[in-house]
């Protein structure tokens, strides 16, 4: 009895889930966890612009947009397990959401070919497509963060950061340390004093690094951090009265969950970002109202508008275009993984484009090639307002001191090349 | 005076302070092991357990609100009303106690005379199922407390400071408040274990079980009463804690902290934990001060764990453990 009570609960399960669609895009999700508090606003963000995709038009070219999400947890354990869960599901590609599972990921999808977006994490490196074939991380690297943070800087400071002093407090990990060699050539190049200070995870506690930058003072301190670092930083650099203008965090280090627990501390900290912020534009309206108003949502709303969920939301927009793009290439509505590569490699997102998605302003254009998986590479500086509980963009967006960052993205992809025995293809 | 030797100063305070908030996470884990043997693994996830509930109570929030919608299709979250912080303290102090009588009840109760692994294995248990309670419970949103502990620099030392030195230091109000609550916590549970009816039965479980039965003590009542106090430790943790953090998932990572604050101070002793944890505290601080610097720093949460070795090499039982002693 006990068994066929069973095998109906399975029955019906089975024929109550979802019907498997022609385009399936994986969804790297960490709701649960430390780190929820990041990974919800943008799976929110992504699955509800999917939606309205999917309500509003159809999907895209006719072919409903299936997200199958899988809870990573962050763990990168599991989120090769979700890799190798989803796989052969049709798979178009997959976003990893962290640079740990983007790093067990780049063998594995690279032979099982499946292109790696790593959406301005992971490897910074793989901006070489003649290299990295299957690994795109546009829009822009931590080391173009690096050195739009140093261009602000100097800018505030007339121009010249000559005799000033920049401490970094960075999670003490390879994605924490990944500004650190742009920040030394930059140091040597504009003759700023580098003064790095890691912090050990998960970061509750870093009075000693602060009690460092209260005695020696720096100009300006920049952040990579992550989870409770970031809100306990923005804390203790409150507690010191560091002026919060001269404190700037990497894209990782400026969500509404970093600075709202330091409350009124926090205003005026300032963070890059590569996307717009706030509600004002129709494709976010168009999701309040198609899709979270009619009860559509993938979470409870409440995330709506907020920098995860806007990463999330252009993440979705990016991932669409390229369907599109491989659709229109192929000529079929239904496409594979290798379509997608294909796409993502010759996709173009003007700034015209971004209206008419009504996105108009959200980001820069984009425009990648075969050398080249990331574009635009820029970002702008956004800050903090803490009584309105807002961010505002304050700068357009910066374009990073290439003459510096491209040497090192060409010296660290050839040395990645030769250690992984791979022979970089040739680009026309 | 060099300035060198003032920053000493300044770190060593900041050392005591930190350690002051360790050894208030080390008490809870003190309480259970001195009184039942158990090494409570879920201690952490208790004070992040508390902080949410704490918050949830003050900020009206209705528990379970993500089930109740998903099954009803309902869209509630909040009851409307905010509640006193000191009321709310109180609510979480009951739903501690009920989760410890919980814990005894489907737990503990079952594991009577099973090895200390077993036990232990069974809080690891406890803590994954507590995260992911208080997930279900309350969301896992990044929470802010505020209790209306003072937090920021004190003027007061800083000022004077700078006056005697030329230079202020710096000392967290946060950090001084938890130092005198951490105080009256210390003296408030040593008198409860050395005056009270209830305090010195627990001391008679903690000494022989089989003794305290025959004599008609309850087991039970004091395994409950017990955890209920090291719930109320893990409430203070939390609050001090989460005021410095705000309430999130990965506060209860701060059982890290207390490992080597107990090697150091022993299992089995309340001011154990106190020394043991001023003694982390300053030694990772000034440790991160002169030497970090010179080997790249982050030495802190390595160096804790070291200290606490160099320790046990002389004193196996830590600073005021018990020596046990096994005869063949």
């Amino acid at each position: 009895m006990k068994f066929k009570i069973l095998a109906a609960a399975a029955a019906a399960m089975m024929a109550a889930g979802p019907a498997l669609a022609d385009l399936t895009v994986p969804a790297l999700n960490y709701r649960t966890g430390p780190y929820a508090p990041s990974g919800i606003p943008y799976a929110d963000g992504f699955s509800d612009y999917m939606t309205l995709l999917n309500e509003r038009d159809g999907g895209v070219g006719g072919e409903k947009i299936n997200v199958v999400e899988c809870e990573t947890g962050y763990n990168t354990e599991k989120g090769v397990e979700c890799y190798e869960q989803t796989k052969g599901q049709g798979a178009l590609l997959y976003i990893p959401q962290s640079t740990g599972i983007t790093y067990q990921l780049i063998p594995k999808a690279s032979a099982d070919q499946i292109p790696i977006w790593s959406v301005a994490y992971g490897r910074t490196s793989a901006v070489n497509g003649e290299v990295f074939e299957w690994v795109f991380n546009m829009p822009v690297t931590y080391w173009d963060g690096a050195s739009v943070a140093v261009k602000y800087a100097m800018e505030q400071e007339g121009g010249s950061l000559d005799g000033k002093k920049i401490a970094l407090v960075y999670h003490n990990s390879a994605y924490g340390k990944e500004p650190i060699r742009t920040l030394e050539a930059l140091a040597e190049k504009h003759n700023f004093e580098l003064t790095l200070l890691p912090v050990d995870h998960p970061g509750q506690e870093q009075k000693s690094q602060w009690l460092q930058i209260r005695r020696e003072k720096p100009d300006y301190v920049f952040m990579w951090g992550w989870g409770v670092m970031n809100s306990v930083a923005i804390q203790e650099a409150a507690n010191i009265r560091y002026p919060m203008d001269h404190f700037i965090g990497v894209w990782w280090s400026g969500s509404e969950a970093d600075v709202v627990p330091a409350g009124e501390g926090a205003d005026g900290y300032k963070a890059l970002t590569f996307h717009g912020v706030g509600t004002d534009f129709p494709a976010l309206q168009e999701i309040k109202s198609q899709v979270i108003d009619a009860g559509k949502n993938a979470g409870d709303g409440s995330k709506f508008g907020e920098v995860g969920y806007n990463r999330g939301v252009f993440t979705a927009a990016v991932v669409a275009e390229a369907i599109k793009t491989a659709q229109e290439a192929t000529g079929n509505a239904e496409i594979t993984a290798a379509d997608m590569r294909d796409a993502l490699e010759n996709l173009e997102i003007s700034d015209a484009r971004f209206e008419e998605l009504g996105l108009g302003g959200f980001a820069p254009a984009i425009q990648t090639s075969c050398a080249v998986h990331s574009s635009p590479r820029l970002a702008a500086v956004q800050q903090w307002n803490a009584a309105d509980k807002t961010w505002t963009v304050l700068t357009d967006y910066m374009e990073p001191d290439f003459e510096v960052v491209d040497p090192l993205i060409e010296e660290d992809s050839m040395a990645y090349a030769q250690e992984a025995g791979i022979e970089p293809r040739t680009c026309e | 005076m060099p300035e060198q030797l003032l920053f000493a100063m300044e770190v060593t305070l900041n050392g005591l302070m930190a350690g002051v908030l360790y050894a208030l996470v080390a008490l809870g884990f003190v309480l259970i092991f001195k009184a039942s043997g158990v090494f409570n693994f879920a201690q952490g996830v208790m004070a992040l357990f508390a902080a949410l509930t704490l918050v949830g109570f003050m900020e009206g929030q209705i528990p379970f609100a993500h089930l109740i919608n998903a099954i009803f299709g309902t869209d509630i979250h909040h009851f409307g009303w905010h509640v006193n912080a000191l009321v709310a303290i109180l609510m979480t102090m009951v739903v501690m106690v009920a989760l410890a009588w919980c814990v005894n009840h489907f737990v503990m109760r079952h594991l009577v005379n099973q090895e200390p692994i077993i036990l232990f294995m069974a809080t690891i248990g406890l803590a994954y199922f507590l995260e992911g309670l208080g997930d279900l419970m309350w969301g896992s949103d990044i929470k802010n407390l505020n209790v209306g502990l003072p937090q920021g620099i004190n003027g007061w030392i800083d000022e004077t400071t700078f006056n005697l030195f030329g230079y202020g230091f710096f000392i967290d109000n946060l950090d001084i408040v938890a130092t005198i609550v951490a105080v009256a916590l210390v003296i408030v549970l040593i008198a409860f274990a050395q005056y009270t009816k209830q305090g010195r039965a627990m001391r008679a479980v903690a000494d022989d079980h089989q003794a305290a039965l025959s004599v008609g003590i309850s087991l039970n009542f004091i395994w409950v009463m017990v955890w209920s106090v090291a719930g109320f430790v893990a409430l203070v943790a939390g609050i001090m804690w989460g005021s410095k953090s705000g309430v999130q998932f990965s506060l209860s990572l701060i059982a890290l902290k207390a490992l080597p604050v107990l090697m150091l101070g022993g299992f089995t002793s309340i001011p154990g934990a106190i020394v043991g944890g001023l003694i982390i505290g300053v030694g990772e601080k000034l440790f991160e001060f002169a030497v970090g610097p010179l080997i790249g720093g982050a030495t802190e949460n390595w160096f804790a764990f070291v200290l606490a070795l160099v320790f046990l090499v002389f004193r196996p039982q830590g600073l005021f453990g018990e020596k046990i002693i096994e005869r063949v």
